[in-house]
């Protein structure tokens, strides 16, 4: 199922510098709630983000227990060549998702 | 003791002013059309970027869910939504911005999401979906993002009447142990503050909506549930008609503003 939208522009000139949106359905339960019976709920979040273009690491974030359910980040980078943009989030459980995205430099 | 005792007459008079301000607030008249605004006027610039742009509305992870859904075979008769629906862009336009609509089978009103159980029982054979429950809410989300920027069409005939008064009088009635209702806040002080919120005209024009209290999407009736509680009233269980009486109430004061699903609100 789809759970990660992410936004690059289509297009953009040699340059440019380009706003990119990357959202990913998850709890991003922190592990410090308890049941009505007291019982902790344990932690299950989003660690490390990742981001590269073309290969190249561009922005990589550590996202931690207070951050909220689906977390979107927005970021821009310098829109060098035509190429593809790979997100990768993982997380407690094994978690891992990636999605992609293609810019053309004009 | 002493204190207390002279401190209680105060308390007993500045509860009455309370009490007199209420219920005079109590006939509150219903909003002149002109003058209707939805929940989106009431917040922050933030809020509805967040909400205008689809690629930060988290409703919209929801909707994609949805449309998987929608071509998804289900029930003994293997049958996805699309084999009979088709595109759902076109043949879900304005679905969501009509309902509650007339059930000829159950004879009375039903909402969304009864009619998408309706559909997979009767016709797909399959398990209805719970109330809140991902699929359900993916599925809603899906059907209520083809109306997005039609106007709220409800239409009312002697059929249907009888179900809009049930909900308007539930909407003037007081409940609860606060002994409060619906119109008190919502016809009377929309525009103020409760607490540190926006009170605002309670027309619900975007659901299911993500609520970031919720941190998750969530129908009409959570959000009805959610106030019933705070006005410490014993919420009606899910699906409940005099639920559905009151959206349909409430879709039909919408009537005309435009439809917002999935929307976002604080």
């Amino acid at each position: 199922m789809a759970r990660a939208i992410v936004n690059v522009p289509a297009t953009a000139r040699r340059g440019e510098i380009i706003e990119i949106k990357a959202m990913v359905g998850h709890a991003m339960e922190t592990g410090f709630r308890r049941t009505q019976l007291g019982k902790l709920i344990p932690r299950d979040i989003i660690s490390r983000f990742v981001c590269t273009y073309n290969d190249a690491e561009i922005l990589r974030a550590e996202l931690h227990p207070a951050i909220a359910a689906n977390p979107l980040l927005t970021f821009t980078t310098v829109a060098t060549a035509s190429g593809t943009l790979t997100f990768t989030w993982t997380g407690d459980n094994g978690y891992s998702m990636t999605a992609s995205a293609t810019v053309t430099v004009v | 003791m002493s204190a207390r005792c002279s401190e209680r007459p105060r308390h007993v008079l500045a509860a009455a002013c309370v009490f007199l301000h209420f219920a005079q607030a109590a006939t509150a008249a219903e909003i002149p059309l002109a003058e209707r605004r939805s929940g989106y006027d009431f917040m922050g610039r933030e809020t509805r970027a967040m909400q205008d742009d689809d690629s930060t509305n988290p409703g919209m992870l929801w909707v994609l869910d949805g449309e998987a859904l929608w071509s998804r075979k289900a029930g003994a008769t293997g049958q996805a939504c699309a084999d009979c629906h088709g595109d759902a862009r076109a043949s879900m336009k304005g679905v969501a911005a009509r309902h509650p609509a007339w059930d000829a089978a159950s004879g009375r009103p039903v909402n969304l999401e009864q009619r998408i159980n309706t559909c997979r029982s009767d016709r797909q054979k399959a398990p209805s979906l719970a109330y809140e429950s991902r699929d359900l809410l993916a599925l809603t989300a899906y059907v209520a993002r083809q109306s997005r920027g039609m106007s709220i069409e409800i239409a009312i005939d002697e059929r249907t009447r009888p179900f809009l008064e049930a909900g308007r009088d539930a909407f003037k009635r007081r409940q609860g142990q606060l002994n409060l209702a619906c119109t008190q806040c919502h016809d009377k002080f929309w525009g103020n503050k409760l607490a540190g919120n926006n009170i605002p005209q309670a027309h619900p024009t975007g659901y299911p909506i993500y609520r970031l209290e919720w941190q998750a999407l969530g129908s009409l009736q959570r959000r009805l549930r959610n106030c019933m509680v705070g006005i410490r009233a014993e919420p009606y269980s899910y699906a409940a008609p005099e639920l559905v009486d009151l959206e349909l109430y409430l879709m039909w004061r919408a009537r005309g503003m435009k439809f917002e699903a999935p929307a976002v609100r604080p």
